[in-house]
């Protein structure tokens, strides 16, 4: 008589667990993926290519260097002041 | 640590459309997609007639990145929003998200099928190796790692039309309006907390700037 209750109580247990189960969110993404960040490809730095050889409107930072590659982009952005090129 | 922006002067744009066609050229973007287009507000009102050149702003908490389903928004260490355009699925919920309009989707089929997002990249390309072949069909031209700066800016006939470090074209712009005495309204503290010190009444409705 009392396994028989210690059985029964063990199935609803059981049944309780799996049916529980069904509540829960289920994963949507595959492995690897994070929702809400970013999934695709890897983007590289524009700063780590050389220079172009022609072309380039004489571009000059050193490859890898970020610091060079924003003082080349800066000097540029300032041709875009008439006041200083009139100046000059 | 450069913030790209875009920052157009209505003082000085004209409507010439030269930033459109200098885009549209140097991407090969296709017939029906305008990463760039000119919007003008009192049109042929004599001293209210306004144009601004108008493009996907770069924004710092960019809406289109919160909404897309598939997650194929970044953001790159210089501040340019960019897309992954292989994940891309063409649902078009960045566009509603947009308050630029800047996401455009060129016709891929009959019966009005949309394609791929495109839009502009601040001529950064994309997620391709840089300066290749797959990136220029893909995204266009990779301009800053050639260490340019967008062609639209760098065209613009009137320089209305800045682009770069956000701290650079500010400073020039800020330039501007100490030296023409006019304009700082147009942008800034005055449109957003009106005239004056903070605080103050805007300023009245159809105002010459």
């Amino acid at each position: 008589m009392r396994s028989r209750r210690f059985t029964r109580a063990m199935l609803v247990a059981v049944a309780v667990a799996f049916g529980a189960t069904g509540c829960m969110e289920v994963e949507q993404t595959s492995i690897g993926q994070k929702q809400g960040r970013y999934q695709g490809k890897p983007d590289g730095h524009p700063w780590d290519n050389a220079p172009l050889a022609l072309g380039g409107g004489n571009a000059k930072w050193t490859k890898g260097d970020r610091n060079t590659w924003e003082a080349q982009l800066k000097s540029r952005a300032e041709v875009q002041n008439e006041y200083k090129r009139i100046g000059q | 640590m450069a913030r790209m922006k875009f920052l157009c002067d209505a003082e000085r744009c004209i409507e010439c459309n030269g930033c459109v066609t200098a885009c549209k050229q140097e991407h090969e973007v296709p017939w029906g997609v305008n990463r760039r287009r000119v919007v003008t507000i009192n049109d042929g009102v004599i001293g209210a007639e306004k144009s601004i050149s108008v493009a996907c702003m770069h924004c710092s908490d960019a809406p289109c990145m919160a909404v897309c389903p598939v997650d194929c928004f970044y953001r790159t260490e210089d501040g340019v929003v960019l897309h992954d355009k292989d994940l891309c699925i063409g649902c078009g919920y960045c566009f509603y998200a947009c308050p630029f309009g800047a996401p455009q989707f060129p016709q891929a089929g009959a019966f009005g099928l949309r394609g791929k997002m495109d839009k502009c990249t601040f001529c950064a390309g994309g997620p391709e190796p840089d300066r290749s072949e797959a990136e220029f069909k893909k995204y266009g031209r990779n301009r800053l790692a050639e260490g340019k700066l967008p062609v639209c800016a760098e065209m613009c006939s009137t320089k209305a039309l800045l682009g770069g470090d956000g701290d650079v074209i500010a400073d020039i712009y800020r330039q501007r309006v100490t030296t023409r005495h006019k304009g700082s309204e147009v942008w800034g503290w005055g449109t957003a907390y009106g005239q004056g010190k903070p605080g103050a009444a805007p300023a009245p409705a159809g105002a010459k700037s």
